[in-house]
C-alpha cells in the first residue's frame, strides 16, 4: 500500500485513527460498476499475448495474473456517515524465469502492445537479476489444469446489497451502542471482491472469484469525573463470505457471559452488549499480576495462533528471506528434521488449510497455479511441517508446492503467504462451561486486543477485549488492565484442554503485513475455546 | 510522464476545474516514479520499478461529495472524470462535517525536497548499492538482508475557490539487517535522505556488521527498570506514536492522553521534562518537507511540545471551525531538539544501563496512558561503569513515551530517521539519542 494513499483516503474520517492501516488500492468508481465482470475469453487472449511474448524473448517459465480488485467501505461514527468509498484496481502482473532468475513487470494499460512490452520488460529484468544469481530458481513441478474456475460459495454478493441498507445497519448499530451507554462509536463495513485470472506456461487458465467481508465497530465510554475511558471493540471476525455473514440466526449464537458468534454475526446485538460492557470495564477490578490459568475464546485465540504458530512456520522466514523486515523463526529446520520437537502439548494439533469454507484464505488455486489443500503443521504437539511455495518446496524435500503463494494486487510480486492455520478442536466432548468449571484461579479472555511478538516468535504479549476472573470454577466478575506474556513453546505446552467441535469458530485478519515493499493478505485462524495453565499475567495500568 | 512540472500540472488542473458544473470542485494531481531492490541470504531476491500519475477529483453539491480518479489526461478523459465525480456526489449521503475547499492560500518559499541526483537513480545504482552491502558481509561469515527504495514524485492541488499548490520531492530509504552465520548475532542500520549522495550503503552496512559481531552470544540479565540509552531510531518510534496521538478532537472528546480529569485538555500544560522541545518546520535543511499539507493548508514552523508543555494539538478544519480554533496542517516532519553528547559520551557517563539499537513490534496497550509494548532488537548491550560490558538478550518493554520523557537524563545528537511508509511516505524526523532512567523491561526474549 502507498501510505500516502491511505492517509489521503482514510484521512477523510476520524475513524481512521481507530482502525488498522487500510490498504486502499485502486481508483474510486461508481458502485454499480463493481457488478460488472471481465469476459474470461478476453482474459485468456490477453494472457496468451504475455505468455507468447515472454517465451519469444527467452523465458523458460511465465505466469500471468490478471486481477480486478474491488473494495467497498462504509464508514460511520455516532449518527453520521463519514465516508463511502468504492475502488477498483485492474491490471496484469507478469512473472518470468529467464537465465535461471525471476523477473517481474506489471501493467494497467491492457492492450496487446503494452502487454507484450511488459512481458519483454519482465524478461529483461530477469536477465539483469541473473547477473547477481548464486543459485538458479528450482520450481517444484506443477501440472497444468487447462481452463478451470473456482468461486467462493457465497449466498449474497455484498456488492449487490444497496449502500443505503449498509448505512442504515451501521447507524442503527451506533444508536444501539449509544443507548446502551457508549459515548462514542465508530463503525465500518469493509467488503472485498478479488476477480483473479491466472495463466501459466504449465497449461493452466484459472478464473477465480473471491469474496471477503469485515463488519467492525469500536465503542468508547468515558467517565468524566475520573477522566478515564475504556473501549470495547466488536467480536466479529473478518470472513471469506458474502453479506449473509450479517444475517445471524439463533443457531449461530453461543450464550454465556456475553453472546459469541459462530459463522454468522449479529452486529446490532453485539453493539448493544458493547455499549454496556465499555461502562462495566471502567468499574472493573484492576488485575493482580501473577500466574493464572487462561481460558481463551476463539475470538481472542486466533491472533495468538496467527503470531506464534502461523508466522514461525512460514518457510521463507525460516530460510532468512524476511530477515530485514518481519524477521526469522525459532522453528529452524533442525527442529523439524528431528521429528521430535515438542512445540506443544499432546492435545495440540494444528492444521494448514486453504480450502476451509468461509475462511479468508480459501481459494481453489494459489497465485502460482497450485491446487489448494490441507496438511498438518503440528501433530500431537510435534512440529511436522511448514508452509511453502514452488521455488522453496525442494528445500524441504517436497516434490510439490503446498499452494501458499499470494500477491495482494496484480502489481505486486507473489510470494509465500500464510494459509489458514487452525488449532483443531478437542476430540472429547467438552463445552466452555466444562473447561471453566475445572479452573481454580483463572482469567477468561474474549476478543482480540493489544498484540506484540519478537522477530523469531519466542516472546509474546497479548491483551483482549473482555476479561473475566474465574475463582473455584466460577466467573466472579470483570477485570481490567490485563495482558499475558509467554514464551511460544512454554505456552503451547501448557495447553491442557480444548473444547470440542461444536465450539469451533474462525477469527482472522484482513491485514497481515509482510515483505518489502509491504503487502497485506487476509487469513483466518480457527479454534475452539482452550485452556492454558500457569501463564504470566501483568497489570498494564499506569498513571501519567 | 510521472514528474510533471508546476506549469504542466497547473495547465491540466485548470482544465479540470473549468469542466466543473457542481457547486465546487477540488482536484489533486500526483505522480510518482519509484524503484527498489531487495536482498536476503547474500543474494538479490527482487527488484523493480513503478510509475504512476493519477488525478483525483472531488466534486460537491451542498454537503454531498463524490470522488473519481483517472490516469489519462486528454481533454475528453478530464471531462469524463469530472462528470463521474459529479454523478457520484448526487448519489452520496450528506456529510455534515463537509468543509468547502480553501480559498487561495499564501505558501512560504519552496522547500528543498527535490534533489536531481536522487531523481536520476538507475537499476545499476541499486544493484551496486546492494553489492556494496552483500560483498563485505559474505567475506565476514555474515548474512545480509536489506532493502533500498527510492522515489521521485510531485503533488499538486487546485480548487474552484482559487487555491493552487505544487511540490515535488525525492527520497531514498535504506535498511539492512546483518546476521552472524552462527545465528547468535544481529545488527541493523537505517538511512533516510532526500539526497542520495548522502547515502553510502557500504558505510551503513559496516555499522550493522559490527553490531552483528559484537552482539554474538548475548547474556541474559534480569528484566526490571533500567537506565537506557536509546539510539535515535529507537527513541523516534516511541516519540512518533505520542505525536501521532496529539489529535485535538479526541482530546476534547475525553479519549486521549491529552484529555483531563473533569473535562478539558492538557493544552498549555507541562506533560514531560522541560528540556523537551518538539516542533515541525518544513524548511529544516536536514528534513525538508512540502510547504503545504494534503488539504491545501500552508505549513509553517509550529511547536508541538515547548519546554515540556503541550504547545499545539492537531485540529482538522471541521473541528477547528467548531471550536473556533485555527486548523492545523498535518506536520510533514518532526524535529526534537537535541544536545551535544555523543552516544559514546552517554555510555561513559553511565554506571549501569542498557544501550538499545532499535525497537520492534511496538503496539498500543492502553491509549489512556499511551502505554506501549514492544521489544529490543538487533544490538542490545549492557553498560557498566562507563563501558559496554557485553551483549544482552533482548527485552520486552512496557512503557509510555510520556513517562519516558519525564525520566529524561541526557539529550544526545540528532539523526534523521524515517517515520515509516518509505521515501516520501510518512515523512522524516530529526530525533536525538537520549538517556532515560527507569525504563521498564518486563520480560526476556530469546530472539536474535
Amino acid at each position: 500500500m502507498k501510505r500516502r494513499d491511505f492517509i489521503y483516503l482514510s484521512g477523510l474520517g476520524a475513524a481512521a485513527s481507530m482502525l488498522p492501516g487500510i490498504p486502499l488500492m485502486g481508483n474510486p468508481i461508481d458502485p454499480s460498476r463493481a457488478l460488472e465482470t471481465v469476459d474470461v475469453a478476453l482474459k485468456k487472449q490477453l494472457a496468451d499475448v504475455a505468455l507468447n511474448a515472454a517465451r519469444s524473448k527467452g523465458a523458460t517459465y511465465t505466469d500471468v495474473r490478471i486481477g480486478r480488485y474491488l473494495n467497498q467501505f462504509v464508514v460511520t461514527r455516532e449518527d453520521k456517515v463519514q465516508n463511502i468509498v468504492n475502488t477498483e484496481s485492474y491490471g496484469m502482473g507478469i512473472r518470468v524465469i529467464a537465465n535461471g532468475s525471476w523477473g517481474f513487470a506489471a501493467i494497467d494499460k491492457m492492450d496487446k502492445d503494452n502487454i507484450a512490452k511488459a512481458a519483454e520488460q519482465a524478461v529483461a529484468i530477469a536477465k539483469e537479476n541473473a547477473r547477481l544469481l548464486t543459485e538458479p530458481v528450482r520450481l517444484a513441478p506443477q501440472k497444468g489444469y487447462g481452463e478451470v474456475s473456482w468461486k467462493a460459495p457465497i449466498e449474497k454478493n455484498s456488492f449487490q446489497v444497496p449502500i443505503k441498507e449498509k448505512v442504515d445497519l451501521l447507524l442503527s448499530v451506533n444508536d444501539a451502542a449509544m443507548k446502551a451507554g457508549a459515548d462514542y462509536i465508530n463503525s465500518i463495513l469493509f467488503m472485498v471482491n478479488e476477480q483473479k485470472y491466472f495463466a501459466s506456461t504449465d497449461g493452466s487458465y484459472i478464473d477465480q472469484d473471491v469474496h471477503r467481508i469485515w463488519p467492525a465497530f469500536f465503542a468508547t465510554k468515558i467517565d468524566k469525573t475520573t477522566g478515564k475511558f475504556e473501549t470495547r471493540n466488536s467480536l466479529s471476525a473478518p470472513m471469506g463470505m458474502g453479506y449473509e455473514y450479517l444475517y445471524a440466526r439463533p443457531q449461530d449464537k453461543i450464550a454465556g457471559v456475553t453472546t459469541l458468534y459462530k459463522g454468522r454475526y449479529d452486529m446490532l446485538e453485539d453493539a448493544k452488549a458493547a455499549g454496556a460492557q465499555a461502562g462495566e470495564k471502567l468499574k472493573a477490578k484492576s488485575v493482580e499480576p501473577g500466574k493464572y490459568d487462561l481460558i481463551l475464546d476463539p475470538s481472542h485465540l486466533w491472533l495468538t495462533i496467527h503470531e506464534s504458530t502461523g508466522h514461525p512456520t512460514e518457510l521463507d522466514r525460516v530460510l532468512g528471506y524476511e530477515a530485514n523486515f518481519a524477521g526469522t523463526s525459532f522453528l529452524t529446520l533442525d527442529k523439524w528434521a528431528s521429528k521430535n520437537f515438542q512445540y506443544g502439548s499432546k492435545l495440540v494439533n494444528i492444521v494448514a488449510d486453504k480450502t476451509q469454507v468461509g475462511s479468508l484464505g480459501a481459494v481453489g488455486y494459489d497465485d502460482e497455479g497450485v491446487g489448494c489443500g490441507q496438511w498438518d503443521i503440528v501433530k500431537e504437539g510435534i512440529l511436522v511441517n511448514y508452509q511453502t511455495i514452488r521455488d522453496q518446496a525442494h528445500m524441504l524435500g517436497l516434490t510439490a508446492s503446498q499452494g501458499c503463494c499470494y500477491a495482494d494486487n496484480w502489481s505486486s510480486v507473489q510470494f509465500q503467504r500464510m494459509p489458514n492455520i487452525s488449532l483443531q478442536p478437542g476430540k472429547e466432548k467438552r463445552s466452555i462451561d466444562d473447561i471453566i468449571k475445572g479452573v481454580e484461579k483463572g482469567i477468561y479472555i474474549i476478543g482480540d486486543g493489544s498484540f506484540s511478538i519478537d522477530q523469531q516468535r519466542y516472546n509474546f504479549q497479548f491483551g483482549g477485549q473482555l476479561y473475566y476472573e474465574i475463582k473455584n470454577g466460577k466467573i466472579v466478575g470483570m477485570l481490567r488492565d490485563v495482558a499475558y506474556q509467554a514464551n511460544t513453546k512454554e505456552f503451547w505446552n501448557s495447553c491442557t484442554a480444548i473444547a470440542d467441535q461444536s465450539d469451533y469458530r474462525l477469527g482472522g485478519s484482513f491485514f497481515d503485513g509482510k515483505g518489502q515493499p509491504s503487502q497485506s493478505s487476509a487469513v483466518s485462524h480457527g479454534s475452539s475455546t482452550a485452556r492454558f495453565n500457569g501463564v504470566n499475567v501483568i497489570n498494564t495500568g499506569r498513571t501519567i | 510522464m510521472a514528474i510533471l512540472s508546476k506549469e504542466e500540472a497547473k495547465k491540466i488542473l485548470e482544465k479540470v476545474v473549468g469542466f466543473s458544473k457542481a457547486d465546487g470542485i477540488e482536484a489533486n494531481l500526483n505522480g510518482n516514479d519509484g524503484g527498489n531492490i531487495r536482498y536476503a541470504r547474500n543474494s538479490v531476491s527482487t527488484s523493480g520499478e513503478d510509475s504512476n500519475v493519477s488525478l483525483n477529483v472531488q466534486s460537491y453539491v451542498g454537503k454531498k461529495v463524490g470522488s473519481a480518479s483517472i490516469n489519462e489526461f486528454d481533454d475528453a478523459s478530464l471531462e469524463k472524470v469530472v462528470r463521474r465525480a459529479e454523478e457520484l456526489s448526487r448519489l452520496a449521503p450528506e456529510n455534515s462535517e463537509f468543509m468547502e475547499p480553501l480559498p487561495q492560500q499564501t505558501y512560504g518559499v519552496e522547500s528543498k525536497t527535490f534533489i536531481e541526483s536522487t531523481a536520476n537513480i538507475t537499476p545499476d545504482y541499486r544493484a551496486q548499492a546492494a553489492a556494496d552491502s552483500i560483498l563485505p558481509a559474505s567475506k565476514k561469515d555474515i548474512t545480509a538482508a536489506g532493502f533500498l527504495e527510492d522515489s521521485r514524485g510531485f503533488s499538486s492541488l487546485m480548487n474552484s475557490k482559487g487555491a493552487f499548490a505544487y511540490n515535488k520531492t525525492t527520497g531514498v530509504d535504506f535498511t539492512v539487517t546483518m546476521r552472524s552465520n552462527d545465528g547468535t548475532g544481529s545488527g541493523w542500520v537505517a538511512r533516510n535522505f532526500n539526497d542520495v549522495s548522502k547515502l553510502n550503503t557500504a558505510e551503513a552496512s559496516a555499522i550493522a556488521m559490527e553490531k552483528a559481531l559484537q552482539s554474538r552470544n548475548a547474556k541474559a540479565i534480569e528484566p526490571g527498570k533500567y537506565t537506557v540509552i536509546l539510539e535515535p531510531n529507537a527513541a523516534a518510534d516511541l516519540l512518533g506514536l505520542m505525536l501521532f496521538a496529539m489529535n485535538a478532537r479526541q482530546a476534547d472528546e475525553g479519549r486521549s492522553f491529552l484529555s483531563k480529569k473533569g473535562g478539558g485538555t492538557k493544552l498549555g500544560e507541562k506533560i514531560v521534562d522541560e528540556r523537551v522541545n518538539i516542533y515541525t518546520d518544513p524548511w529544516n535543511e536536514e528534513v525538508p518537507t512540502g510547504n503545504w499539507a494534503g488539504n491545501g493548508l500552508p505549513r509553517k514552523k509550529m511547536d508541538l511540545i515547548k519546554n515540556g508543555s503541550v504547545a499545539n494539538m492537531i485540529y482538522d478544519r471541521y473541528w477547528a471551525s467548531l471550536k473556533n480554533a485555527e486548523p492545523t496542517p498535518f506536520p510533514g516532519n518532526r524535529i526534537m531538539e537535541g544536545g551535544t553528547a555523543s552516544i559514546e559520551d552517554m555510555i561513559k557517563d553511565t554506571k549501569k544501563g542498557v544501550l538499545v539499537t532499535r525497537f520492534w513490534y511496538i503496539r498500543a496497550v492502553d491509549p489512556q496512558t499511551l502505554l506501549y509494548t514492544g521489544l529490543t532488537r538487533d544490538g542490545t548491550f549492557y553498560i557498566e561503569n562507563g563501558k559496554i560490558k557485553h551483549p544482552i538478550k533482548n527485552f520486552r518493554f512496557n512503557e509510555s513515551p510520556v513517562i519516558m520523557l519525564n525520566n529524561l537524563e541526557t539529550l544526545g545528537k540528532q539523526l534523521r530517521v524515517a517515520s515509516g511508509g518509505g521515501p516520501g511516505g510518512g515523512g522524516s524526523s530529526l530525533i536525538p539519542a537520549m538517556k532515560i532512567r527507569d525504563f521498564t523491561f518486563s520480560s526476556l526474549s530469546d530472539a536474535v
